[in-house]
């Protein structure tokens, strides 16, 4: 009789789970930055599934996390110092929050993952630690319903974690709240340059094809004689939108981002302005495109932020967008009928 | 930071309230508080219309009309003839925040 079984390949379950360390290589911060640059954007998955960091058992605490590469190393990091698990889901690279908002991370893709990933043969508590942004998809009493699990929503952010633990669970209201500050507002300004370049290239390659026009036609040479200040406008409304309108956000005195915008573009190009010599009618002229461009630019910013809403956004458009177009074609009228006369 | 005030469509029904508290536990800007046993709209200027408070009252006490508050998002909904959408990949612009 030949029962020869070969035990050596039986493992319990929790060795064959993939290990991570809390460590940040030289990779991941590369990673990290070429993120913000909107580089290779859609590389940064992790593989779904559960993880364990340090040496977690049937009582460790599960995190769970997105299965977007910088969301993910941004936990473990944090964990350092735990022996835990991690369940990533599958919210197609996306993080939590806006993953949250399209559903990905959310109710029904949590529970399949639990089941999946034998989560309940893997622990006995019956705890599971979902970021408060989840909140947005995941509904903590449809899980408990359908799968047992009591979910505890822990901070908005990762680096609140280890306190959050120690107090047994629980958030102080600062840990809560989802804030923009000024560096967090400076992080989304690279993204947000190169979003646009190709509308940017595109405008200022109408202002200086516009610039060589003449009674007798358009001059190639008149181009590049005269497109300086023309294109310094565009661009200053450029920066003034997507730089400077973000990094000082809250000094603007007015509430609606197009507004804000317009009033940082207004200051700059009135700055540029007193460089240049100019007639009056071409100093409107581009003042008004530059200043839409600013005002749009800033308004498209309310993708970014943290505590914009969607009427407040729809109704905002309702007048700016008008307004914005309104002062762009005027603007390039002007400047054409600038150089007619 | 607050946007636009009187704008957000968060309502709350008293009656349904229970108090639990998952209202107050979730949303990310401190909208809700706890007064006598009942949730109460503390800070409407402050709701971003994100929906996780309605999401996880199990009391259906409350009512939001959530969505993405970006202006893009909604472009491209006008744009597409749908609900606004965020092109988001959930990356850079879109670390903390959607869209
Ligand atoms: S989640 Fe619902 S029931 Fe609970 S406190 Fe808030 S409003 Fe009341
Ligand atoms: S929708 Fe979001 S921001 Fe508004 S009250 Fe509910 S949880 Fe808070």
């Amino acid at each position: 009789m030949n029962n020869s079984f070969d035990y050596s390949n039986i493992k319990p379950l929790t060795l064959a789970i993939p290990s991570v360390s809390a460590k940040w290589t030289g990779n991941d911060f590369a990673n990290a930055v070429k993120v913000r640059w909107g580089i290779g954007r859609n590389n940064s998955k992790i593989t779904p599934g559960i993880y364990k960091i340090g040496n977690p058992n049937s009582q460790s605490d599960i995190f769970v996390s997105a299965n977007y590469k910088l969301s993910f190393d941004i936990l473990r990091k944090n964990l350092n110092a735990f022996d835990a698990w991690i369940l990533v889901i599958d919210t197609k690279g996306v993080n939590v929050w806006c993953a949250a908002g399209k559903g990905t991370f959310g109710t029904e893709n949590l529970v399949r993952s639990i089941n999946k990933n034998s989560i309940k043969d893997i622990v006995t508590h019956r705890r599971l630690i979902v970021p408060q942004l989840g909140a947005v998809g995941v509904a903590a009493y449809k899980i408990m319903e359908l799968t047992g699990f009591r979910v505890i929503f822990g901070p908005v952010r990762a680096s609140d974690i280890s306190e959050f633990v120690k107090a047994g669970y629980k958030a102080t209201p600062g840990m809560r709240r989802v804030d923009f500050p000024f560096y967090e507002r400076a992080k989304l300004i690279p993204v947000d340059l190169v979003y646009w370049k190709y509308r940017l290239i595109a405008a200022l390659f109408v202002v200086f094809l516009f610039s060589g026009l003449d009674r007798s036609g358009f001059l190639f040479s008149k181009m590049f004689q005269t497109s300086l200040f023309p294109v310094l406008n565009i661009l200053t409304g450029y920066f003034a939108g997507i730089v400077i309108t973000p990094l000082l956000l809250p000094v603007f005195p007015v509430r609606a981002f197009s507004l804000k915008g317009a009033l940082c573009g207004l200051i700059f190009i009135a700055i540029l302005n007193w460089f240049f010599i100019a007639p009056t009618i071409e100093r409107i002229a581009l003042g008004l495109i530059g200043i839409a461009v600013a005002s749009f630019t800033a308004l498209n910013f309310t993708g970014a932020t943290t505590y914009t809403s969607l009427s407040g956004v729809k109704l905002e458009m309702k007048w700016a967008i008008p307004f914005q177009i309104g002062f762009a074609a005027v603007g390039l009228l002007l400047f054409i009928i600038s150089k007619l006369i | 930071m607050q946007y636009l005030r009187n704008v957000a469509t968060l309502k709350l029904n008293t009656g349904l309230c229970t108090g639990c508290r998952l209202c107050v536990i979730v949303c990310p800007h401190a909208v809700f508080e706890i007064e006598n046993k009942k949730a109460l709209i503390a800070n409407i200027d402050n709701c971003m219309e994100c929906g996780a408070c309605a999401l996880n009252c199990q009391f259906g006490a409350i009512y939001v009309k959530s969505g993405v508050g970006c202006a893009s998002g909604i472009l491209n909904g006008i744009l597409n003839n749908t609900e606004p959408t965020c092109g988001c990949t959930g990356t850079g612009a879109k670390e903390s925040s959607c869209c």
